[in-house]
């Protein structure tokens, strides 16, 4: 038996009243994180529950909120309405475990080509746009207030953010300069209230049945900014997954996911202003692909990490095909 | 002179003994993780194949464009700050379809199969 099984067996005695865990097995999802799978040994039967970590227990990255803001961000979530898988324990030091937490296992896919491309999701891609702008009208209802620890970011902050990350890589994109200029020339104003914004609400985030969304993961990046920032983002070209003339995700179209916003009691959505977290989604996405090189070059020097770099230039055409076409 | 294959010959049969022996003998992450080391190593071998020839026109449109010669690094470089600066945008003689050539030349290596990609080749062709 593995010492991380041997603890999680302790955890699920001492904290979830279970007599043990079977079946742990690692998931392949996840970059920044590691994520597992094992049942919990109830009388009732099997449970199947996920473990979210840092890699190794401790290491943290730079940009994640940690996982026990993630844990309160999903109650939170839960609260208003947002589905979300439940948090059964999140990880204390007595646990031995590092930091992170476990959840309840969701059924359901979130490959984004499959959920683009598959027959069974046929009828979902149908609903889809409108479900996720309905779910985000509700996700925008989150109290930031709850969340003091998390960053706060008007548009004009986010764009020079990225545009010094972008510049300390030392490496010239002059298609990202371009796009850094027109991004300064059109940014929106300051939002007139800063909401919660999950910071990541795309597909391939999201858990996916037959009959739509199932659960909105994936909360590590959650910030406090302009609602708007998810709506650009879940239509950004490389969340397309291929299907690039459904917009949202790939699976609809971006008046479905502002009438569902809208009707669930989000702001009136500007035309001009979802264009423009567009073209920032495309901005935001290529700068973290080119990071993606210096990580490769220190902490993390996988293959994966560095053909993830090499898609730095699909947003560079994307971003040529938004402003230079 | 070195011996022959190429580079770019060797790195495809390593990408193609990634791809039929070990992708279908392994599973999980290891047979993921081989699949990504496959790709990667097709893209080093289109980039070995393409790379010169369209650096060479990149080279060839930037000493045009900056009015000098230099390194491909440095003259990258320049474009960047002048555009940056506000000094040179898409009113500028040649620059979009210098940032055009330049960026299709690239997903040419990186992601062929990436559909902004093939659309922006197909509007672009010239018309027959």
């Amino acid at each position: 038996m593995s010492e991380l099984e041997d603890k999680l067996g302790e955890v699920a005695r001492r904290h979830l009243g279970a007599r043990g865990i079977t079946g742990l097995k690692r998931l392949t999802a996840g970059a920044t994180q590691e994520v597992w799978r094992f049942e919990l040994d109830e009388a009732a039967g099997p449970t199947p529950i996920i473990l979210r970590r840092a890699p190794g227990g401790t290491r943290v990255s730079e940009t994640a909120i940690g996982l026990e803001t993630e844990a309160r961000l999903l109650e939170s979530a839960a609260r208003v309405g947002v589905p979300v898988p439940a948090v059964r324990h999140v990880l204390e030091p007595d646990d031995g475990l590092g930091h992170g937490f476990l959840m309840a296992f969701v059924e359901g896919e979130t490959l984004g080509g499959r959920i683009v491309k598959s027959e069974e999701f046929a009828q979902a891609r149908t609903v889809l746009a409108r479900q996720c702008g309905e779910v985000l009208a509700r996700l925008h209802t989150m109290d930031p207030a709850e969340f003091p620890n998390l960053k706060r970011q008007t548009p004009a902050e986010l764009v020079a953010q990225y545009k010094a990350i972008y510049q300390a890589s030392g490496w010239p994109r002059p298609v990202f300069d371009l796009a850094f200029r027109w991004l300064e020339a059109n940014s929106p104003p300051e939002p007139a209230e800063m909401r919660l914004v999950h910071g990541d609400f795309r597909n391939g985030n999201l858990m996916i049945g037959p009959d739509g969304v199932r659960a909105v993961l994936d909360w590590e990046i959650a910030h406090v900014g302009d609602p708007m920032e998810d709506l650009g983002w879940i239509c950004t070209n490389p969340w397309r997954f291929g299907a690039i003339d459904r917009p949202v995700g790939g699976f609809g179209q971006r008046e479905d996911l502002w009438a569902g916003y809208e009707a669930a009691g989000g702001a009136p959505v500007k035309r001009e202003h979802a264009h423009w977290w567009e073209v920032y989604g495309s901005m935001r996405w290529g700068v973290m692909c080119a990071g993606m090189t210096a990580a490769f070059r220190g902490a993390d020097p996988s293959v994966e990490r560095a053909v993830i770099a090499r898609r730095t230039s699909e947003n560079e055409i994307d971003l040529l095909r938004l402003l230079a076409s | 002179m070195q011996d022959q294959p190429t580079p770019a010959e060797v790195i495809g049969a390593v990408a193609q003994f990634l791809k039929t022996q070990v992708v279908p003998g392994t599973s999980g992450a290891l047979s993921f993780q081989a699949r990504v080391a496959a790709n990667a190593l097709e893209m080093m071998q289109r980039e070995l194949t393409l790379a010169p020839a369209e650096e060479a026109a990149e080279h060839a449109r930037l000493k045009t464009l900056l009015g000098h010669d230099g390194d491909l690094v440095s003259l990258n470089t320049e474009l960047s700050h002048r555009i940056a600066e506000g000094a040179m945008d898409l009113n500028t003689p040649g620059l979009a379809d210098h940032l055009w050539a330049t960026t299709l030349a690239k997903l040419a290596v990186d992601q062929p199969t990436y559909a902004a990609y093939r659309a922006s080749l197909a509007e672009r062709a010239p018309k027959a």
